[in-house]
């Protein structure tokens, strides 16, 4: 960062501003022109589009009172919505971070025909549509697609039920898995390792304890935006849950409905508990990381 | 240190088989085995059914409002993240942290939120609701909503791309220009510009994939008009829900088609910015 000192620039550049001592200015002084313009442009564009938007979010919910929002929330079918959703998202992000870990793993260390094409392909679950994943994962493990007309017969129904919503996630969350993960593999010494081996550690010790701590963080970041992901995901898992209320309904789903019924108050009070819910999995898994390093460092 | 990226090796042994083989498998199973069936059911009837689909002007109406909303959408968060980018990275000023968080947090909410919010604000019972009626203007069920809705959606796509990278190439060069007797916008366009052309097509590309297949946010501000308010995800949908299966594959194999483009760009544009941060010692 180059932060420019107005008094080092003596004589050709004004003198430093004349403030109390102690007091700092809100932004230094910069020579380079075109701050105002584009950051007005920016607080404009973040309050209509960012803060107004959440404004009406955290202030909706409580037209009937702490009372409305509460009774919003614990209204069994909502509440069964949310368990649905949160819990999906946090299985599927779990099988997720081992998955993602082994697709990091491979894609990473070992040379094969096609690696770029396979890393090209991990990212394809952020590209596409998510109305059209969710069609096709309707379609492929529906009674009559080529995965569920395999599972039905052994009595595993997938599509319309609660493991389909988990089924969707997995696909939703893996590239956020593979992509934190990957660059710290790519990046890891390979000499700690070659020590930890030629000292006499078994392979399996030495993926343990030297190179699963040093991918912990990165394990965790990819978890947790997953889950974020997976716990709001629509498209993709809106046509395979089958949506019964109270048994394979989503949280968003119910947002629908209640805007549906013109219940603002209703809709926004799951909203705002499903964002809060998803930052502080976020902040905590921050929290986490913080520790992770302190405890690396000592 | 030895970089990892010279340190792959050949499969060789049961071990690193077994890996790549459970790899792709799983591939395979959550990644291929989906997009395999939107093909095979797009062309289950044939060429001519599959191109049938594109001749419905409910189709047509869907590809023209994708197309129209996202040249609205994208340019719009195009300017947003060069301005942003522009004040965070080569400026230094207090409340940085909190407006970084700000432009992040749609990352965090459900597209059915995102869409939401817009509802709270200019639906029949939102805030703004009572007065557009008056001014005789829908914003709720019609095209403005739609952009607003994929607008917030995409809102940090491009800001975070360029973010990082032109905080890590600070403001020497632009101040150089500067110097020299060039204007902000001539050392924008002449010095930033350059350094960032790749990554800033790089968010363009995933702003635009974004914003064209957006559907939760869209789909509850829609309406679902047909011919009228249904973008191209939305058009997948409603044919899905009328059992027309094979119109609802072949609408959606052109959104597969423009992921797997956006893909393809994506990975020559990622070896670009590589390529440039090597060749650029700093």
């Amino acid at each position: 960062m180059v932060a420019v000192d107005a008094s080092s620039y003596a004589g050709t550049s004004r003198p430093p501003p004349l403030l109390a001592p102690g007091h700092r200015p809100w932004r230094e002084h910069s020579a380079l022109p075109g701050f105002n313009g584009a950051f007005a442009f920016t607080l404009v564009y973040v309050a209509l589009i960012i803060l107004l938007p959440l404004a009406a979010l955290a202030a909706r919910p409580w037209e009937h009172g702490l009372g409305g929002f509460v009774e919003a929330i614990l209204q069994p079918r909502t509440l069964a919505a949310l368990r649905l959703s949160f819990g999906a998202a946090s299985l599927a992000a779990l099988v997720n971070v081992g998955m993602g870990l082994l697709v990091a793993w491979v894609l990473s260390r070992y040379r094969f025909p096609g690696r770029r094409i396979v890393d090209a392909l991990v990212d394809l679950p952020f590209a596409l549509p998510t109305a059209v994943a969710g069609i096709a994962l309707a379609t492929l493990y529906g009674p009559n697609g080529w995965i569920g007309s395999l599972l039905e017969p052994l009595g595993l129904k997938v599509a319309f039920t609660p493991i389909g919503v988990f089924v969707a996630l997995l696909a939703v969350g893996l590239p956020f898995v593979v992509r934190a993960v990957q660059p710290v593999l790519e990046d890891l010494d390979a000499s700690l390792e070659e020590a930890s081996l030629t000292l006499g550690a078994h392979p399996v010790q030495t993926f343990v304890r030297v190179i699963l701590p040093a991918l912990a963080p990165a394990l965790l970041t990819g978890f947790a935006l997953a889950f974020a992901r997976g716990a709001g995901e629509y498209g993709s898992v809106i046509f395979i849950a089958g949506n019964m209320p109270g048994v394979s309904e989503i949280a968003p789903l119910v947002i629908v409905t209640r805007l549906e019924q013109y219940d603002y108050a209703g809709a926004a009070s799951v909203g705002l508990a499903m964002l809060a819910v998803s930052l502080l999995v976020l902040m905590g898994v921050n929290a986490l990381q913080v520790m992770l390093s302190r405890r690396g460092a000592r | 240190m030895i970089p990892r990226e010279l340190q792959t090796r050949a499969i060789n042994g049961p071990v690193p088989a077994i890996l790549l083989a459970l790899t792709l498998a799983w591939l395979a199973l959550i990644i291929g085995a989906p997009l395999a069936t939107v093909l095979v059911e797009a062309f289950s009837k044939g060429l001519d059914t599959f191109l049938a689909t594109f001749g419905e002007p409910d189709a047509l109406a869907a590809i023209r409002l994708t197309l129209l909303v996202a040249a609205i959408a994208v340019p719009l968060n195009c300017a947003f993240g060069l301005a942003a980018a522009w004040s965070i990275a080569k400026f230094e000023f207090q409340g940085k942290a909190l407006l970084l968080t700000l432009i992040d947090l749609p990352l965090s909410m459900s597209p059915v939120v995102s869409g939401l919010v817009w509802v709270l604000l200019f639906g029949a019972r939102g805030w703004f609701g009572h007065d557009l009626d008056i001014l005789g203007i829908k914003v709720i069920f019609a095209v403005p909503g739609i952009v607003l809705g994929t607008i917030i959606v995409t809102v940090p796509l491009i800001a975070r791309e360029l973010i990082p990278l032109m905080a890590e190439q600070g403001a020497d060069e632009e101040l150089a220009a500067t110097t020299l007797g060039a204007g902000g916008w001539t050392a924008f366009r002449r010095v930033t510009l350059p350094n960032i052309r790749w990554a800033l097509l790089h968010g363009v590309l995933l702003c635009n994939a974004r914003a064209m297949g957006e559907f939760g946010a869209v789909s509850v501000l829609s309406g679902h008009i047909r011919g009228l308010t249904n973008t191209l995800p939305l058009h997948v949908e409603a044919l899905y829900n009328d059992y027309d299966f094979v119109g609802a594959f072949s609408a959606a194999t052109l959104l597969a088609g423009l992921a797997i483009v956006t893909l393809v760009v994506k990975t020559v544009l990622e070896q670009l910015i590589r390529a440039g941060a090597t060749a650029k010692p700093s």
